[in-house]
C-alpha cells in the first residue's frame, strides 16, 4: 500500500528524473573537453573500430558502424531504444511479431526444422534481440540490404537472416518467406520502429576492438577460459543444459555449436563480442587483450564443418578463411581445424515441450 | 517409460553409490554425534526446508554448491550461528556425504503450506507495468538497462537450478531468499564463484530484493509432471 505522502514522493522523483533525462539529453551535462581528456578511460581507449579493417574482407557484414563512437559506456550516448514489449500490437500482425519473438528466444523448439544445435538467436544477441552492442536486431534491421564480403553480392534482410540458419544454427536456411523468416522479419521491423534507416547506428553489433597489444595467445586464453567462463560453459565448451535439453549457457564450440562459416568464428568478432558482453552480469571487467586471448582460445576447437566445405580443409581455408581472423584449417595440438572431412548430414533438432525460454 | 528409466538410473546411483549415500543419508536423518543433529530437524524430511522459519530448501541442489557452502559455513566467511558449529563439526568426507545426499533427493514436488498460483511464470510479453510484476519481470528478462541478467539466465528456466553449481532457487522459501539478496549486498555472505551474486544482488532495491523473493517462492520447484 502507498500512502498518498509516498505517491507525491514517486512523482516529485519521476518528475526530477524526466527532468535530467531532458538536460542529459540536450547535452546539458557534457563537461567541455571530456572526450579529449580521456576521462571515459578503457572503454574508449581500446575501442577504434577504425583501427580494425577486415584484412581480405571476407568478414561478410556491411562496415561498421561509427568507428569512432565511444563503446562500453552506452549511457553516454545517444542509444536508440526499440518499443516495449507491450507495444506490440493487437491483431495478426502482433500474432506474428510475437511468434518471430518466441522463435528468436527459443530457435531450436520454435523452429527445430531448420536448427541443428541447442543455440538460440538470444545467445549472441542478448535482450531478446534489445540490447546495444549486442548486435540488436533493430540496428540489423535498418543495414539491409547491403554488399556483404561474405557472400559477395548485395544481401536483403530476409537473405541476412537464412546465414544466421546456416552458419551460427548449424542449420538449414528456411526457403524464402517461410513462416519462419517472415515472423523473425516481423520482430526485427517492429523493433526498429522509429529507427533511420541506417547502417550505422549506434550500438549495431559488437563494438570493434583495436588489435590487441599482445598478439592472441591460446595458453594466456586458456586461463582465461578457466576462470571467467568455464563456470557457466563447462571446461569442454559444451555448455549447460536441463533434463529435457534446452540449453542455459551455449555451447562454444564441439558438435552443438555453431559452424565454421558463423560470424562468431572469427576472433575478432567474438572478441568484440566478449569483451562487450561476457561474463554475463559482469560485462566489461575483461581487458581488450584478455578478450581476445579468450576468443582466439574458443575458436580454436573443433566445431561442425563449414558448409561451404570445398573439398578439403586447406582448399576451403584459402576460399573463405584466408585471414589471420581465422584459425580454421590451422593445426591446433595436432589437429587440423576443420580437417574431419565433409559437413555431416542436418538433423533437425528434437522439440522440446516443457521448458520455458528465458530472453 | 520415462519413470522406468529413472527408476533404472536411480537404482544404479544407488548402487554405484551406496556407501557414500548410507553415510550422507545418516546424518541427515540422525546426524552425527553431539555436535551435528539431524539435518531434517531444520531442513525437513525430505529436506524440503521449512519456509516461515526461513531454513532453506537442500533437496536436488547441486552438491558443488552444497558442499561450498557447508565449508564457508565452517570458516566462518558465511556466518550463521547455527550451522557454524555443525559445519565445523563435520568431517570432509561427511560434508561431502551429505552434500551427495541432498543432491540426490529429487526435487519437492509440493509446496508445503503455500499456494501455487495457476500460471506461476509470466507470459513472456507481459506487461511489466504493474507492481506485482516487478519480481517476474527481474527473474525472466533482467534489466538490460543496468547489465542486470535474468535470474533464470544462470538459475534455468523457472529458477529449476543448473549443473552443480548454479542452485535451483525456485521454491526456496521467500525469507530465506531475501535474507541471502540482502547479505550479498551488504557482504555478508561471500560473492560466491566469481562474485556474481554480489554483483548481481547490488543493482537491485530492497523492494526488487522482496519482490524477485516472492517470484521464486511461489513457483514449483520441480518440473510440472
Amino acid at each position: 500500500m502507498t500512502t498518498p505522502r509516498q505517491r507525491l514522493l514517486a512523482v516529485a522523483l519521476l518528475a526530477a528524473l524526466a527532468l535530467a533525462g531532458g538536460l542529459y539529453a540536450a547535452g546539458a551535462f557534457d563537461a567541455p573537453g571530456r572526450a579529449a581528456a580521456g576521462s571515459t578511460a578503457r572503454g574508449a581507449a581500446e575501442v577504434a573500430a577504425s583501427a580494425a579493417p577486415q584484412p581480405n574482407g571476407l568478414a561478410g557484414d556491411p562496415p561498421p558502424a561509427d568507428g569512432t563512437a565511444p563503446v562500453g559506456r552506452p549511457e553516454t550516448r545517444a542509444v536508440f531504444s526499440p518499443p516495449d514489449e507491450a507495444a506490440i500490437p493487437a491483431g495478426e500482425f502482433g500474432d506474428v511479431i510475437r511468434r518471430g519473438r518466441e522463435i528468436f528466444i527459443d530457435t531450436p523448439r520454435a523452429a527445430p526444422a531448420y536448427v541443428g544445435n541447442s543455440l538460440r538467436c538470444v545467445s549472441c544477441h542478448l535482450d531478446a534481440g534489445r540490447l546495444a552492442d549486442a548486435s540488436p536486431m533493430w540496428a540489423a534491421f535498418v543495414s539491409y540490404p547491403a554488399y556483404r564480403s561474405k557472400t559477395r553480392s548485395v544481401t536483403t534482410f530476409q537473405q541476412r537472416l537464412q546465414g544466421c540458419f546456416d552458419y551460427s544454427m548449424n542449420g538449414k536456411a528456411p526457403p524464402p518467406g517461410a513462416p519462419e523468416l517472415v515472423a523473425l522479419e516481423s520482430y526485427a521491423y517492429w523493433l526498429a520502429t522509429g529507427a533511420a534507416v541506417d547502417p550505422k547506428l549506434p550500438g549495431r553489433g559488437y563494438p570493434a576492438l583495436a588489435k590487441p597489444a599482445q598478439t592472441a595467445d591460446f595458453d594466456r586464453g586458456e586461463q582465461v577460459y578457466g576462470a571467467q567462463c568455464a563456470l557457466c560453459h563447462g571446461a569442454d565448451g559444451a555448455g549447460q543444459k536441463t533434463p529435457d535439453g534446452y540449453a542455459v549457457f551455449p555451447a562454444l564450440w564441439g558438435p552443438d555449436s555453431f559452424n565454421w562459416g558463423a560470424g562468431m568464428g572469427r576472433i575478432s568478432n567474438a572478441a568484440a563480442f566478449v569483451r562487450a558482453n561476457m561474463p554475463l552480469g559482469l560485462p566489461g571487467t575483461l581487458t581488450a587483450q584478455q578478450a581476445w586471448d579468450v576468443a582466439l582460445y574458443m575458436n580454436s576447437h573443433e566445431r561442425p564443418q563449414d558448409p561451404r566445405y570445398a573439398g578439403s580443409a586447406q582448399a576451403t581455408r584459402t576460399a573463405f578463411h584466408d585471414t589471420d581472423d581465422s584459425m580454421y584449417g590451422k593445426a591446433v595440438a595436432g589437429q587440423v581445424l576443420g580437417g574431419s572431412g565433409a559437413p555431416k548430414p542436418f538433423k533437425p533438432q528434437q522439440a522440446r515441450t516443457q521448458t520455458r525460454p528465458t530472453p | 517409460m520415462t519413470h522406468t528409466w529413472q527408476t533404472l538410473l536411480l537404482a544404479a546411483g544407488l548402487f554405484a553409490s551406496a556407501g557414500c549415500r548410507a553415510d550422507g543419508a545418516a546424518i541427515a536423518q540422525t546426524g552425527a554425534g553431539a555436535a551435528v543433529p539431524a539435518c531434517q530437524t531444520c531442513h525437513g524430511p525430505a529436506g524440503e526446508g521449512m519456509a516461515q522459519a526461513g531454513f532453506p530448501r537442500l533437496a536436488n541442489l547441486g552438491a558443488p554448491y552444497l558442499q561450498r557452502q557447508l565449508a564457508a559455513f565452517a570458516d566462518g566467511t558465511r556466518g550463521n550461528a547455527v550451522m557454524t558449529p555443525i559445519a565445523k563439526a563435520l568431517s570432509g568426507a561427511d560434508s561431502a556425504a551429505v552434500s551427495a545426499y541432498y543432491a540426490g533427493l529429487p526435487a519437492p514436488t509440493a509446496h508445503q503450506g503455500r499456494a501455487v498460483p495457476a500460471s506461476a511464470s509470466p507470459a513472456p510479453a507481459a506487461a511489466p507495468s504493474a507492481a506485482a510484476s516487478v519480481g517476474a519481470t527481474l527473474a525472466t528478462r533482467g534489466r538490460w538497462a543496468d547489465k542486470l541478467p535474468a535470474c533464470d539466465q544462470c538459475h534455468g528456466p523457472g529458477g529449476r537450478g543448473v549443473g552443480g553449481d548454479f542452485p535451483a532457487i525456485a521454491g526456496q522459501g521467500a525469507a530465506y531468499l531475501t535474507n541471502q539478496l540482502t547479505a550479498w549486498k551488504t557482504g555478508a555472505r561471500p560473492p560466491g564463484p566469481m562474485g556474481l551474486m554480489a554483483q548481481v544482488a547490488k543493482k537491485l532495491s530492497d523492494d526488487e530484493v522482496r519482490a524477485v523473493a516472492r517470484h521464486y517462492a511461489a513457483l514449483p520447484a520441480g518440473a510440472t509432471p
